[in-house]
């Protein structure tokens, strides 16, 4: 079975964001007034498996292995 | 001494250190991404630019390569490690250091020249430094905040290399811009001592992280 996997990134509560205040910054400048803004990166795949149980478990290694920097980052794993 | 001169595809500082080396009397090498037998090394120097695009992080895709492995035998070997720029990114990406390299406080590239003072003399790159001696090197780059947990273990095991001293330009955390292993041999530092290592660059004081290699 195909399963598509989407992995949500963001940065750990209280660490700064500077892409997200640039945004905020910029739509200023566009007349729009928005507060805490944030930004995060989604990454998506498919992977075929029997079980969904496996692929969660790959992906999981895969985000501490590669695709998030746990000093920094939380994530979360949707599986469909 | 031979030191290894990391190549990655889009590392653009290795010709500066690998010259920069020879000229301080030393042998070197280029060592591209894919070889992971370094044991006939003395030394590493992993150079700055943007391997792999800084696609996803900086640092992050050089930090699975072959190459890695290599460099990880010659740290169980004692053998010195400096990543400049690009080069501190991947050795924090890859956890030789603690801490992370990560986005500028105010999200720019900044390229400039920076009064930095020296936190320890105990590693071989900063042995030929005094303990506090203020020198000028230039930095250049977008993602060098450093940020970590705890400060406190690395003040306690004297990790902290380089800190800013008249501003904290990419906001780092207490201003550190260059850190080191427990054992002192892993060193990663965002400026860049081989753009001073000559007088007619504005400064020479860079040298001394080579010949402290040798």
């Amino acid at each position: 079975m195909i399963y598509n996997v989407e992995v949500k990134i963001t940065l750990k509560k209280g660490m700064l964001n500077p892409e997200a205040s640039t945004i905020e910054r910029a739509l200023d400048l566009l007349g729009y007034e928005v507060e805490n803004t944030n930004s995060y990166n989604t990454i998506t795949f498919q992977m075929e498996d029997e079980r969904k149980s496996e692929i969660m478990k790959k992906v999981e290694d895969m985000c501490q292995r590669l695709l998030t920097n746990p000093v920094i980052h939380d994530y979360e794993i949707n599986i469909s | 001494m031979k030191i290894g001169v990391i190549r990655f595809p889009g590392s653009n500082c290795d010709r500066d250190v690998y010259q920069v080396i020879k000229s301080v009397g030393g042998e070197v090498e280029y060592v591209w991404w894919n070889e992971d037998n370094l044991n006939y090394l003395d030394g590493i120097v992993i150079p700055g630019g943007f391997s792999y695009g800084d696609y996803l992080r900086a640092g992050a895709i050089a930090s699975i390569t072959p190459v890695l492995e290599g460099i990880k035998s010659l740290v169980k070997e004692e053998k010195p490690v400096l990543g400049i720029c690009n080069g501190a990114q991947i050795l924090a990406e890859v956890g030789l250091v603690p801490g992370i390299f990560t986005v500028n406080e105010n999200s720019k590239f900044i390229c400039q020249w920076e009064n930095l003072k020296v936190k320890t003399n105990r590693t071989p790159f900063t042995k030929n430094y005094k303990k506090s001696e203020i020198i000028k090197m230039p930095i250049a780059h977008s993602e060098g905040r450093y940020f970590n947990q705890s400060i406190e273990l690395l003040k306690d095991q004297d990790q902290i290399v380089l800190q800013f001293t008249e501003n904290n330009p990419n906001g780092s955390l207490n201003g550190i811009t260059g850190v080191c292993d427990e054992s002192g041999l892993i060193c990663a530092i965002m400026p860049h001592p081989e753009r001073a290592s000559n007088k007619l660059l504005g400064s020479d004081h860079g040298l001394n992280f080579f010949k402290g290699m040798l």
